[in-house]
């Protein structure tokens, strides 16, 4: 083992390897229990993907981890800090993106990224510079002296990155960070997620879109209705829950039906992909059962296919 | 991202930072270069108004009150308004359209600033431009033959005093009411008879008694007295007692707007 395993193991038993930590994680509003007893731990460097349906209890999570929202029972640590006990200390070492924009509209690129170099304690002399890098960063030195409202919608989803970055913080949460954008404005955003997990930054990013959680998340947490109902890698997940491939049946209702019905006697779990239906494990399909179901179109399955099969709106 | 690292917080987190105090100014100050022309504008001709409407109009009738010139009796009056509109208006609409519309607080929550450094800087501002513009009907009535005083020098900390007051009780409002229309409620049954029945346009002891003693737990009362005061000479005993009504009245304030501001920010 080499030395710097070995550092590395010593510090993960101390906590110190640990982004994020929450054990036994409870939140109630009224009678609704939003997150119910969540354990979520992230270790240093990874991105973890947070991935559920709208209302499973990502939002109100995020904003426990910032002290934002009060906890029921259950403790969170952020960086080896309690909160909400040490909450100041945690929110100073990470950096947040919000779901909505909350960037101030009336100031310019570079003025909310000054705010908030104050705001995280970046001292005077590096401000200027910590400014600068994060504007580098978010592509925006160009931009840097246009007015918030005047920029593109993707320009400000990238300003908000930046503002989250401008302390150059160790551990950084996304919240739903490329909710309601175009294509083009996702992929811009992905790559700057993908240069930060490069930097060895944690990340954990909340999401309901299942592409962002494959293409960036190195683990996936599945919630629903408050709870974490599957964690591991995405291929882990899919050989554990959906296997390697699936067949997508096309037809009329009726013929969708049969196809239902012959994979269930099959052996085979299926789910409606809109006009057609999915057969999944498909690579443990028997030849009989090939046989009847006739001509489909074979696809490499997804973490779409993990995420519907294990959230139960499958119609079976 | 490598060269830098963040700032390791030292010991325990302090109960007030002065770091979130300048992180949530440096976001006023910047605003405020932009918004510093119309706000003087208005904080200029308003007062020139007030004076040329009521002065010359009602003066015409009554030329002293109180043993002064209507027009002076008026003009430091009107400090008192002013710094009530600055402050009160302010911590009402900014602060609901910043928590509400613009969610900037939930942006500044996220980051290391806790609610009640929020609203202590928030007011702190408040109360500053309040302060600073507050002078303005002074400055004006200096015009119209207001002769100035060197006890005129502490009308700006009385009206960062009474700004204070003022503003926390407009963002303790902004918490409390459902929607920006309430402010109407707010407005013409809380605000109105605190400006017209605080001294500012007659003397309160004209009110029947009932009045006359609901102006005394007026804070802005005591405003009035301390600028006229401050104006036309002090009564040490009684000024001392003016200063600690409206200490008590912004210490009051700040303990109920930083709970219900809490309430309202942290779920």
């Amino acid at each position: 083992m080499t030395a710097r395993l070995q550092e590395q193991q010593a510090a993960g038993e101390e906590g110190a390897g640990t982004a994020l930590a929450l054990r036994g994680v409870v939140k109630r509003f009224g009678d609704i229990t939003a997150v119910d007893h969540v354990d979520l731990i992230v270790p240093q460097g990874i991105c973890l993907g947070l991935l559920g349906p709208n209302g499973a209890g990502k939002s109100t999570t995020m904003r426990m981890i910032t002290g934002q929202a009060h906890l029921d029972a259950g403790s969170i640590e952020v960086l080896g800090h309690p909160v909400p006990a040490h909450s100041k200390h945690a929110r100073a070492e990470m950096g947040v993106v919000p779901q909505l924009d909350n960037l101030d509209v009336e100031l310019t690129a570079r003025q909310n990224l000054e705010v908030f170099a104050h705001l995280y304690r970046v001292p005077r002399a590096r401000r200027r510079d910590a400014v600068d890098r994060a504007l580098r960063m978010a592509h925006l030195v160009d931009r840097a002296d246009t007015k918030t409202d005047e920029l593109s919608g993707g320009m400000r989803r990238r300003l908000l990155v930046a503002r989250s970055l401008v302390h150059s913080p160790r551990f950084v949460l996304l919240d739903e960070p490329t909710v309601g954008l175009d294509p083009q404005v996702r992929q811009e955003l992905w790559s700057l997620v993908d240069a930060l997990r490069h930097e060895g930054v944690s990340v954990l990013m909340s999401t309901h879109y299942i592409e962002e959680a494959e293409r960036l998340a190195d683990e996936v947490a599945v919630m629903s209705r408050g709870r974490i109902i599957a964690r591991g890698t995405p291929a882990g997940l899919r050989d554990a829950h959906v296997g390697r491939e699936a067949v997508e049946y096309y037809g009329s209702p009726d013929r969708l039906g049969e196809v239902e019905t012959i994979a269930v006697e099959g052996g085979l779990p299926t789910r409606r992909t809109g006009p057609s239906v999915s057969v999944l494990r498909a690579e443990h399909m028997p030849e009989s059962t090939a046989a009847l179901l006739g001509a489909g179109a074979r696809r490499a399955s997804n973490l779409e296919d993990v995420f519907v099969s294990l959230t139960g709106e499958t119609v079976e | 991202m490598t060269t830098q690292t963040t700032e390791p917080f030292a010991g325990s987190p302090r109960w007030f930072e002065l770091a979130a105090f300048t992180g949530v100014w440096k976001r006023e100050t910047t605003l405020f270069r932009r918004y510093w022309v119309s706000t003087t504008f208005a904080a200029v001709v308003e007062p020139v108004i007030y004076l040329l409407a009521f002065g010359f109009g009602l003066g015409s009738l009554i030329a002293v009150m109180n043993g002064i010139p209507y027009i002076e009796f008026l003009g430091t009056g009107v400090v008192a308004t002013s710094v009530l509109f600055t402050s009160a208006f302010s911590g009402m609409f900014q602060t609901f359209v910043r928590r509400k519309f613009q969610a900037t607080y939930d942006a500044m929550l996220a980051a290391p600033v806790d609610v009640h450094e929020l609203v202590t800087a928030e007011a702190g501002w408040i109360a500053t431009k309040a302060g600073v513009y507050g002078c303005a009907p002074l400055v004006v009535a200096m015009f119209f033959g207001l002769d100035p005083a060197p006890g005129m020098l502490v009308v700006p900390l009385v009206g960062f005093l009474t700004g204070l007051g003022f503003g926390l009780f407009g963002i303790w409002c902004s918490a409390v009411v459902p929607s920006i229309d309430s402010f109407n409620y707010i407005i013409s049954a809380v605000i109105t008879p605190l400006f017209l029945v605080a001294g500012t346009f007659f003397p309160v002891d004209q009110l029947p008694g009932w009045a006359g003693a609901a102006a005394v737990i007026n804070p802005l009362y005591h405003c009035v007295q301390l600028v006229r005061h401050a104006a036309f000479g002090f009564e040490p005993l009684l000024d001392v007692l003016h200063v600690g009504v409206l200490i008590l009245f912004a210490v009051g304030m700040w303990l109920i707007a930083v709970r219900y501001m809490r309430k309202r920010l942290i779920d």
